[in-house]
């Protein structure tokens, strides 16, 4: 599959504001200058990028707790994150959500959750929706390892299969649910095998190769779209941060692993990689990926002094939007 | 008026708005060729097809999940749960998700799922299949509680939850699917949080809904023959709750017993009663009564389940030791 050198720049472009966006929420958490729990997803920008990068503006996505990249690569506008992760009334849900809840309807994002695997029968039945209503809209579950343990998975899978609904379910093996490794709570080595106990095809995908995640993504939707059902991606990957920043504070002595398998995916870092690629390969300039990460940085600076100087929401605002 | 049953009047708000809003689509165990497992959509499958009248595998959860996010897509979803005890296994798509996905997103998200379920006890089907379980739901903001007792509003109030925009819990009492009454022929709607006075009376207020309005119904006509008079009102809805027709009868009978089905302890009509005395209570003459389900899991054996659930005889002896 050649890929147009318009989507790989916008595959790196969507990478890259992952990657400095969540490390200036992980810094600003880190600051206590924004409140709550956050989940980066640092380390894993290509399978956000690749996966978002085969879809349609109209197609739809429902993500997880460790949702801003998703959220991004989607199309979500810095500003409105970052204003809502600040709890901001100008933040994409008034400041009510938070970091685990940001939506933006008009991308066709249906959510973050908080609820590890509650992402996955939404999915299904968004899905449906678009068959019922004759839509040939596709809709993308993002989820982890860990929620491949949870019945919602085994259930939606069934349920997708026997309806042939056009829903790609991505799992984001990163290797850990929280802070337990995955092999020890995992009946299998690869949660893509999982799909052929639902009689449909299943993947296992470099998660850190952004063009390798587009192509399987591109087929899967296509599939999709086409009315021939739907395919699980299991996309493996690793985050180098923490399950949640700030979390050295209570591990104390419960390290989980080892600043030698950390060190090992960071030399597997995506947006390096896509670096070399467009080296090697000739199509693109060092130049227009330093542009991007300019314009980037910029885009950034711009959001977190959006944020920054929004107004929080009036205390009369808590009652507000319970009912329609 | 026709006479038909609330099992036929359901049927009908089903078809009715099937046909009128293409976006209206049903999905559910054995809703399909079996008809419902109390017959609810029987003949809907033939009507409208496999594509918008949907039989679903055993999972709870994700068939809850499946209607929020099809409710998400821009369709009106309607899943039957078997019966509300299987629905404590999608307890946390109803509470986490559908009461929650409005307000958590700032209001930029609709969830217009209507869930039904069948519930109740009574026929000595056991502790796990004989639950009404309205207050797990009232607890939670954000879901719409709706428990009609009549044919005519079990129609007209499930026509105005498929038309409206939250997500909502519709309980249907399962002694009631064959009770008749007067419906409607031409189309109507019963408003959400309203109320109804089935009964005017002086002397005390029966406040209840579900099947538990005829034991009130019942109780009340005993109680007239002790000469007393007994006010009945059909709560219809606990969200929205309705209490100002319950605080005008209050304050005018000053005295009141709520009666519900289920557990005594963290039901419903503590609710109502903790309302009841912080808006009326210079009116009382007498501390507000509740009469409910004892707090035991369902019993198996007939009498012992009598014995656990709530019956116009327990109405009128808590009626007379107030009065």
């Amino acid at each position: 599959m050649d890929i147009g050198k318009d989507l790989l720049l916008e595959m790196y472009r969507a990478m890259v504001r992952i990657r400095l966006f969540e490390g200036k929420v992980r810094d600003l958490a880190t600051a206590n200058e924004i409140p709550g729990f956050v989940h980066v997803s640092i380390g894993e920008e290509a399978s956000a990028a690749g996966v978002c990068a085969a879809l349609r503006k109209t197609d739809r996505i429902t993500s997880t707790h460790r949702g801003h990249g998703h959220l991004i690569a989607k199309g979500g506008r810095l500003a409105e994150m970052m204003a809502e992760i600040y709890g901001k009334r100008t933040g994409y849900c008034k400041g009510k959500g938070g970091s685990m809840h940001i939506v933006d309807f008009n991308l066709g994002i249906l959510g973050a959750n908080g609820i590890v695997g509650a992402g996955l029968p939404i999915a299904t039945g968004s899905a449906l929706a678009a068959v019922i209503a004759k839509r040939d809209d596709v809709t993308v579950c993002f989820f982890g390892d860990g929620a491949s343990n949870e019945g919602t998975f085994h259930e939606s899978l069934n349920l997708a299969a026997i309806w042939k609904l056009p829903v790609v379910y991505v799992c984001e093996n990163n290797g850990f649910g929280e802070f337990t490794p995955m092999q020890t709570v995992t009946s299998v080595k690869d949660i893509a095998v999982r799909a052929q106990a639902y009689g449909i095809p299943g993947y296992v995908v470099d998660g850190n190769d952004v063009l390798e995640v587009y192509r399987y993504a591109s087929e899967a939707v296509a599939r999709a779209r086409a009315g021939e059902g739907p395919t699980l991606l299991e996309c493996k990957t690793y985050r180098w941060e923490g399950h949640v920043v700030g979390e050295q504070a209570f591990l104390g002595s419960g390290a989980y692993r080892t600043e030698q398998e950390i060190n090992e995916w960071k030399a597997r870092c995506p947006l390096v990689r896509f670096q070399k690629f467009a080296a090697e390969s000739g199509k693109i300039d060092a130049a227009e990926l330093k542009r991007i990460e300019e314009e980037t940085a910029a885009e950034l600076d711009a959001a977190v002094k959006f944020a920054r100087e929004s107004p929080l929401p009036a205390p009369s605002e808590v009652a507000e939007d319970v009912y329609v | 008026m026709a006479q038909i049953t609330y099992r036929e009047a359901l049927n009908q708000a089903l078809r009715e708005e099937l046909e009128r809003d293409e976006r209206v689509f049903i999905m559910g165990e054995e809703v399909g060729y079996f008809g419902g497992a109390f017959k609810v959509t029987d003949g809907l499958l033939a009507i409208f097809g496999e594509k918008r009248v949907r039989d679903t595998p055993i999972s709870e959860l994700t068939i809850v999940g499946a209607g929020i996010g099809a409710a998400m897509g821009g369709l009106k979803p309607i899943v039957e749960l078997m019966t509300i005890n299987f629905g404590l296994l999608a307890m946390d798509q109803i509470v986490n998700n559908a009461a929650k996905i409005h307000y958590m997103f700032g209001g930029r998200a609709k969830v217009p799922l209507v869930i039904r379920a069948p519930q109740g006890g009574g026929h000595q089907l056991g502790a796990q299949h004989s639950q009404s379980l309205e207050a797990y739901f009232l607890h939670c903001p954000g879901i719409r509680v709706v428990l009609p007792a009549t044919p005519a509003d079990a129609k007209g109030l499930l026509k105005s939850c498929i038309r409206q925009d939250d997500p909502v819990i519709f309980l249907e009492h399962e002694s009631l699917y064959g009770v008749k009454g007067e419906v409607p022929e031409e189309e109507y709607l019963v408003p959400l949080g309203r109320a109804n006075v089935l009964r005017n009376g002086k002397d005390l207020t029966l406040i209840s809904y579900s099947k538990c309005v005829y034991d009130s119904l019942a109780a009340a006509d005993a109680l007239e023959n002790q000469g007393i008079d007994a006010e009945v009102i059909d709560l219809r809805s606990l969200n929205p709750l309705d209490m100002n027709t319950v605080l005008d009868s209050v304050r005018k009978t000053g005295k009141a017993i709520v009666i519900y089905e289920g557990w005594y302890t963290g039901g419903a009509g503590a609710e109502i009663v903790a309302r009841i005395q912080e808006a009326a209570f210079d009116h009382l003459d007498a501390p507000v009564e509740r009469v409910a389900t004892l707090d035991t899991p369902m019993p198996y054996n007939a009498k012992l389940e009598r014995a656990a659930l709530p019956s116009p005889a327990k109405i009128i002896q808590v009626a007379e030791h107030m009065l």
